[in-house]
């Protein structure tokens, strides 16, 4: 049997129970997308997008499902407490793929801020999702996406009106909590209007030791004006398998900032799909990996320049130990007409053992006459020479490794805007490298790590 | 303090010293001259635990230990400082940090606690002072966009801060022009103690001026094949290596 029939044979078997405990506009989408799942099938490896990783072995056991939403028990603020110090943040809290209700308190939103489960709000507002619902993420272009459109019940939704300026930082923890092997279908939609302006924070946590396989596609639309800061934390730990899609759409003279930051995971797959298609948008993505043992981390991304005047800067940088592999394949696409572009694009590396492997391929393609554009990447090992003045100077072998590491990510921590995200962020790396992370006093029993 | 006993080593399976004795007491300064190539700063190189040198015979005690069963590092908790010909430039590795990484691992090693912070910087800063250090490039990575003199004062900073009893100061002296050249030995001088040592590799008087060695070596083809009082340097200053090795029947 093939991996794909075991979820064709979900979806067709459990149509109405999906259906009944999800909303009107994710369930209009449904069957188009089984099409084009069943058309597409997994990913194999032959194919460019997804060379680095092989996506059909990840979705070849049999994990559970919730569909009839039932809620697991637990209390988010037992299993995170870790928030980050001196930054006052709004805080939610995903459960899996369910928006925790009771757990949120409620901040002290702008007017008309929606910040709610998905299906919900599709339910009671459905004119804040049918408009954007699926239209970024479209399943016909990607088995992910079909997959997710065809299973997701419920997700997050961030919407800030027109000119609304949301000053705090929005956190949302994403915690995967089960009682059994899951499989969870997530779904995101972000909607900043013409000139609104939004920091969010997504930290992901898994609870349990048990294996998750996640799904999540997101759609961001960035209207005129508008401007985001987006950075996503991945805390997990190795039996966790995350499949992530997120498109961007970035209006004229719109902004954004995007950050991911794995720390800890099993297996990861990102693509990032951003077009600018309005000119004078701008957009930051940077990135930064910190692998170990046998874990497995694939960036995919794509910058899609459609329009003039547009500007973009992609940094990514991986430090790989043991037998961890890494992979970049980052693309920008010039396309006829978007004269006076400025991108950059750097991914550089680290491998601090013979074992660990990385992937690199940055890519541009570019149709226009009048830009700047260029790229650019590198694979290292630790600097011998930098080692041993270090230890001339008394610093034992292993602390100066270890501060070599953490300089050569400090430049992608560096970029965050927020002052105290970034001091955390440089404590939470300091003791990643140090292999302390699963004793964070922070967090409950298990939260951050059963590795 | 340094006994050095027949000692060979080699890089990459070339032999380069063939036989090095040499004794170091407390509070002496020792030069070594040669041509390039003769095998000084490997003799230091093997001193500090260079991993990319390998010692094939022969012995080097410091203060009755054995050093060449040491780490790097331990030598350098018992002691050893090395300034570099070429001072490593590390990016992403503040000046601050990685000197309060290195001070605190020799307090641990003598079973001190970490320094306070407070105290740390206020030592950073007294020190800094001896080779007139600017205090902005505490804030920089360590040697990142530091000219050739700051790199080599920088070297003398560090010295400042580990104090060790015995250092080394590879072509110290080497780009420098004559004001740093003088701020970088006066500064050497000023650490100076009747306990502590140093062996200076250099091809110039200059420096000599200000040090005022006890003793001179010529190293030539890994060996030290003359010792005499501070007029030998002067000497060959004047002459050159020749007579040396005519000499030594070389």
């Amino acid at each position: 049997m093939s991996s794909e029939k075991q979820y064709i044979d979900l979806y067709c078997e459990n149509r109405e129970l999906i259906d009944a405990h999800s909303a009107p506009a994710m369930n209009a989408l449904r069957e188009d997308a089984l099409a084009a799942f069943q058309t597409l099938g997994f990913p194999s490896r032959k194919m460019e997008r997804y060379k680095y990783t092989d996506v059909a072995t990840a979705f070849a056991p049999d994990y559970g499902v919730n569909l009839k939403r039932f809620g697991f028990p637990v209390n988010p603020y037992d299993a995170f407490r870790c928030g980050v110090p001196n930054l006052s943040t709004s805080l939610y809290f995903m459960v899996n793929d369910q928006f925790a209700d009771k757990a949120s308190t409620r901040p002290h939103l702008p007017d008309r801020v929606v910040i709610d489960s998905l299906c919900k709000v599709a339910k009671e507002q459905p004119e804040l999702v049918n408009k954007y619902y699926g239209t970024l993420a479209r399943a016909r272009k990607d088995s992910i996406n079909a997959l997710n459109t065809m299973l997701a019940q419920d997700g997050l939704l961030i919407y800030v009106p027109k000119g609304v300026v949301v000053e705090r930082t929005i956190q949302v923890v994403n915690i995967l909590r089960a009682e059994m092997d899951l499989m969870v279908n997530r779904r995101v939609l972000i909607v900043l209007e013409e000139g609104a302006q939004a920091k969010i924070l997504f930290c992901d946590h898994s609870m349990d030791g048990h294996e998750f396989l996640t799904t999540q596609v997101s759609e961001v639309y960035v209207g005129e004006n508008a401007h985001l800061e987006l950075y996503e934390l991945e805390e997990t730990h190795t039996r966790n398998k995350r499949f992530a899609n997120m498109y961007v759409d970035e209006k004229r003279n719109a902004s954004a900032t995007i950050d991911s930051i794995t720390l800890n995971n099993g297996l990861t797959r990102n693509r990032t799909d951003v077009s600018l298609s309005g000119e004078y948008a701008e957009v930051n993505m940077y990135g930064c990996v910190v692998a170990d043992g046998e874990q497995h981390v694939d960036n995919n991304t794509l910058i899609d320049h459609q329009a003039a005047n547009c500007q973009s800067t992609e940094l990514y940088k991986y430090v790989l130990d043991d037998k961890a592999v890494g992979a970049f394949a980052g693309r920008v696409l010039v396309r006829e007409g978007a004269q006076k572009t400025v991108s950059q694009e750097t991914n550089a590396n680290l491998c601090a053992t013979k074992t660990a492997r990385m992937f690199s391929q940055p890519m541009l393609e570019i149709y226009a006459d009048d830009v700047k554009c260029s790229h650019g990447s590198t694979v290292g090992q630790i600097n011998d020479a930098a080692l041993f003045y270090m230890r001339q100077r008394g610093i034992p072998e292993e602390e100066a490794r270890l501060l070599l590491k953490f300089a050569f990510v400090g430049e992608v921590l560096d970029s965050i805007k927020l002052d105290a995200l970034r001091d955390r962020l440089h404590f939470l790396v300091e003791q990643r490298f140090r292999g302390e992370l699963g004793k964070c006093s922070g967090c409950g029993p298990n939260a951050c790590s059963t590795r | 303090m340094l006994e050095i006993r027949d000692l060979h080593a080699s890089i990459n399976g070339k032999e380069i010293l063939k036989g090095v004795n040499l004794t170091v007491r407390d509070g002496e300064v020792h030069v070594l001259m040669g041509q390039n190539g003769a095998g000084k700063s490997t003799l230091s190189n093997v001193i500090v635990g260079h991993p990319a040198y390998e010692v094939t015979q022969g012995s080097i005690t410091f203060n009755g230990k054995d050093l060449l069963a040491m780490k790097p590092e331990e030598r350098a908790h018992e002691g050893i400082f090395l300034s570099f010909q070429q001072p490593v430039e590390i990016p992403g590795v503040s000046m601050v940090n990685f000197m309060r990484s290195a001070l605190n691992a020799k307090r641990k090693y003598q079973g001190l606690e970490p320094m306070p912070a407070g105290e740390f910087l206020k030592l950073a800063r007294e020190k800094r002072k001896i080779v007139e250090l600017d205090n902005k490039l505490a804030n920089r990575s360590v040697n990142e966009g530091f000219s050739g003199g700051e790199k080599k004062r920088n070297e003398i900073f560090q010295m400042a801060m580990l104090e060790p009893t015995l250092s080394i100061l590879d072509e110290t002296d080497s780009g420098l022009d004559v004001d740093a050249l003088r701020i970088v030995a006066e500064g050497f001088n000023k650490l100076r103690t009747p306990q502590t040592s140093a062996i200076v590799i250099t091809h110039y008087q200059r420096l000599l001026d200000y040090l005022k060695p006890d003793v001179v070596h010529v190293l030539i083809n890994g060996q030290i094949v003359k010792t005499g009082g501070p007029g030998l340097a002067s000497e060959i200053e004047k002459r050159g290596f020749d007579w040396i090795k005519e000499e030594a029947g070389l």
